[in-house]
């Protein structure tokens, strides 16, 4: 399942409704992303996260479903933040659920992976000379060929 | 033909959203680009390099060679950077 959305999220709010929903599952592997306080060497005070809403829906889910067909999962949870977000603040939710913790922990990394260079986000920095566009990087292009199909 | 420009394309062309009817011969994503870049300096300022831009058509990711038409919802935007680490 797939969530975008401005307002904050609770972790054991989410692991409550997976637990009762399923009886199955035997462990849960959680990814939270945080909004950090520096850019480089530079210290931020804000971001604002800009998305395409509609394309973001239909990425996330592309990655959802390829999570599924990869690995035996129960469930599994994607939660997107967007817009303005200062330090401290969670982003990004990524739930993986499964009979087994093999197939949850590496579904967990692999959604995570997959989102930040897939998921049309970006990223808007607020810092002492201004607001600046973050530009890509090829370290999370890396992350995501890991998990290419080989 | 609906365009759609977010992050730094949308400050560059000044443009967030637009019905564009391009001449006949713009079929594809790279021939659309080429007649965008002479609408005026701000477009040719954001589509100056295409290293760093990318295209999506109808919300799914497109490459040059793809088919574009009028019917179709086309973004263009930088390479994401939501998770950037």
């Amino acid at each position: 399942m797939i969530r975008v959305q401005r307002e904050d999220f609770d972790l054991g709010d989410e692991l409550k409704a997976l637990a009762t929903t399923r009886g199955r599952i035997g462990g849960i592997v959680s990814f939270i992303g945080l909004v950090r306080d520096f850019a480089g060497d530079a210290p931020i005070q804000a971001m604002t996260l800009e998305h395409y809403p509609g394309m973001t829906e239909r990425q996330l889910q592309a990655i959802d479903a390829e999570a599924h067909s990869r690995w035996p999962l129960d469930a599994t949870l994607i939660v997107h933040r967007y817009g303005r977000m200062t330090p401290g603040e969670q982003i990004v939710l990524v739930i993986a659920a499964s009979a087994h913790r093999d197939a949850a922990f590496d579904a967990c990394r692999f959604l995570i992976d997959w989102l930040k260079t897939k998921a049309p986000f970006w990223k808007l920095e607020e810092g002492s000379e201004g607001s600046q566009w973050v530009e890509a990087k090829s370290s999370d292009d890396q992350a995501a060929v890991r998990w290419a199909k080989r | 033909m609906k365009l759609l420009y977010f992050a730094w394309l949308r400050s560059k062309t000044g443009v967030a959203e637009e019905e564009v009817t391009p001449p006949a011969d713009v079929r594809d994503v790279g021939s659309l680009l080429a007649w965008l870049k002479t609408r005026g300096p701000g477009y040719a300022a954001a589509l100056q390099d295409l290293s760093v831009v990318r295209v999506a058509v109808n919300q799914d990711y497109a490459r040059l060679q793809d088919k574009v038409g009028p019917t179709d919802e086309v973004a263009l935007f930088p390479p994401v950077t939501g998770g950037r680490r």
